[in-house]
C-alpha cells in the first residue's frame, strides 16, 4: 500500500487531533500511522499534548468591571457612533481620532447628570455632548437638499427640514441623535457665534420652555412631530428661532 | 441596526475578546483597555458586518487593536514569522523562549511556556485550544491562509513539547 511520505502528512496529523479531517482524511491518517511508528509517536505527542493544553492552560474571562462597562457603553453609544455615515470634508480630517472622541463621547454620558425621566435634562446633555469637538454634525450641509435626504433610510421617518437663512438662523447641518428612546433628527443652525440644535421625531408634547444649567430650550408640536430647540443664546431669540421656524415654508 | 441586534452580537464574545486580548498582552489592564477600544471600533464598523459569525469579526477587531497596542509599545520590534519555511523548527525570537521563562514563574508551566512563544503563534493555538475554534475560523480572524493556520499550530505545538515536555510541572 502506498503511504504519502511522512513530511507531507505532519499536518494532516496535527488537523486529525484537531478534529478538522472528514472521514476520508482520517482514514488516511489512521493507515499511515498503522505502518510508521515515527508518526505514530508524534501523533501521540500531539494527542497528550492536546489534553494537557485543554486542562492546563489558563482562561481569561471578562472581569464583572469590564463587562459592566461596556454594556452600560454600548446601548447609548450606539445610535451615536454606528450610525456615522462616510466620512468627508471638515470631519474626514477628525477620522483617525474618531475612536477616541468616542470614548469622550461616552465619557460624556456618564459624566452628565442623566435622570432618565426627565427628557429636558436628557435634551441639553445631549446638546452640551454634540457641541464636543467633532460631534456637531453627521451632514455638513447649509442645503436643506442635502440636509432633508441625508436622513433617508437612517430613520424610521422623514423630518422637516428648513433653511431659516434669511430669518438670521442660517442651517449648517444635521445628525443623528438618541433621545426618548428612539432615533431622532438633529438639525443644527448657528446664529453668530452659538449653536441651535433642533431635535425632532414622531409624537405630542405640550408646548412648553425651560432653562438648564444656562441653555435654554423651547417645545412645541408641529404635524405630527415633537420638536425640541435647545440653545446658549438667549431666551428672547431661541423664542424668535422657534416662532420662525413654526411660520416657515 | 439597533442596539439590541449589537449587544446580542457582541456582549456574549466578551470572554473570548478578553481572552485573546490578555494572551496577547499578558497584562489585565492593557486587555481591558483593548476590548473597550475594540468594542468602539466595533460599534463605528457595525455598519460593514454583514451577518456571518459575529465572535470571528469581533476577535479579529480585538486581535488588530492588540497588534496596535504591541506596536505603539515596542517600537521597531516588529518580527515576521511567515518568511521561514513551515513546519521547521521555530526559530529563536528575541530575547528566546528560554530567558522569557526564567520570567514567568508565577504562571504554570505550560502557560509560562505558550507566554514566551511570538504572538502570532501563541493567538493560534489560544483560538484552537481554548476558544475551540475551527481552522477556517482561524484563519479568519488572523487573517491569513488556513495553511499557515496550520503550520503556526504546528510551530507553536514543537515548541511547546520543548520548552514544557510531558511529564514537568504543569
Amino acid at each position: 500500500m502506498m503511504q504519502p511520505d511522512c513530511g507531507d502528512i505532519l499536518f494532516l496529523l496535527q488537523a486529525d487531533v484537531d478534529g478538522q479531517l472528514d472521514v476520508a482524511g482520517t482514514a488516511a491518517v489512521a493507515a499511515h500511522v498503522a505502518h510508521c511508528p515515527d508518526c505514530a509517536a508524534r501523533q501521540a505527542a500531539m494527542i497528550g499534548l492536546k489534553a494537557r493544553l485543554r486542562g492546563g492552560l489558563s482562561y481569561h474571562a471578562a472581569p464583572d468591571s469590564l463587562r459592566a462597562a461596556i454594556t452600560a457603553r454600548a446601548a447609548p453609544a450606539v445610535s451615536h457612533v454606528a450610525a456615522l455615515p462616510p466620512r468627508r470634508n471638515r470631519i474626514g480630517r477628525l477620522a483617525p481620532y474618531a475612536a477616541s472622541m468616542a470614548i469622550a463621547a461616552m465619557l460624556m454620558l456618564a459624566i452628565l447628570p442623566e435622570r432618565g425621566s426627565d427628557l429636558p435634562d436628557s435634551v441639553v446633555a445631549s446638546h452640551i455632548r454634540a457641541l464636543q469637538p467633532g460631534h456637531l454634525m453627521d451632514v455638513v450641509s447649509t442645503d436643506q437638499h442635502t440636509v432633508k435626504p441625508w436622513f433617508d433610510g437612517r430613520l424610521d421617518f422623514a423630518p422637516p427640514v428648513k433653511d431659516l437663512t434669511a430669518d438670521g438662523f442660517p442651517l449648517t447641518g444635521g445628525r443623528l441623535d438618541y433621545l426618548a428612546g428612539r432615533p431622532v433628527a438633529a438639525l443644527t443652525y448657528g446664529r453668530a457665534q452659538h449653536v441651535i440644535d433642533l431635535y425632532v421625531w414622531p409624537g405630542n408634547a405640550a408646548p412648553g420652555q425651560g432653562e438648564r444649567n444656562g441653555y435654554y430650550f423651547v417645545r412645541w408640536t408641529q404635524d405630527g412631530m415633537v420638536f425640541w430647540a435647545v440653545s446658549d443664546v438667549a431666551r428672547a431669540e431661541l423664542e424668535s428661532f422657534a416662532a420662525r421656524w413654526k411660520a416657515g415654508a | 441596526m439597533s442596539e439590541e441586534q449589537f449587544s446580542a452580537l457582541v456582549l456574549p464574545h466578551l470572554d473570548a475578546a478578553f481572552n485573546l486580548a490578555r494572551w496577547l498582552v499578558h497584562e489585565r489592564a492593557a486587555a481591558e483597555d483593548i476590548v473597550q477600544d475594540s468594542v468602539v471600533r466595533a460599534l463605528q464598523y457595525f455598519t460593514t458586518f454583514r451577518g456571518g459569525d459575529a465572535r470571528a469579526w469581533l476577535l479579529r477587531i480585538v486581535r488588530n487593536t492588540a497588534y496596535s497596542h504591541l506596536a505603539a509599545r515596542k517600537p521597531g520590534r516588529t518580527m515576521s514569522i511567515d518568511d521561514t519555511p513551515i513546519a521547521q523548527d521555530i526559530p529563536d525570537p528575541a530575547p528566546g523562549p528560554e530567558a522569557a521563562l526564567a520570567h514567568l514563574q508565577d504562571l504554570s508551566r505550560l502557560d509560562a511556556a505558550l507566554a514566551a512563544l511570538p504572538a502570532e503563534l501563541r493567538e493560534c493555538l489560544i483560538l484552537c485550544e481554548l476558544e475551540q475554534l475551527s481552522y477556517k475560523e482561524i484563519a479568519e480572524i488572523t487573517e491569513v491562509p488556513v495553511g499557515t493556520v496550520m503550520s503556526r499550530l504546528w510551530r507553536a505545538r514543537q515548541a511547546l513539547l520543548r520548552l514544557a515536555p510531558a511529564g514537568s510541572a504543569a
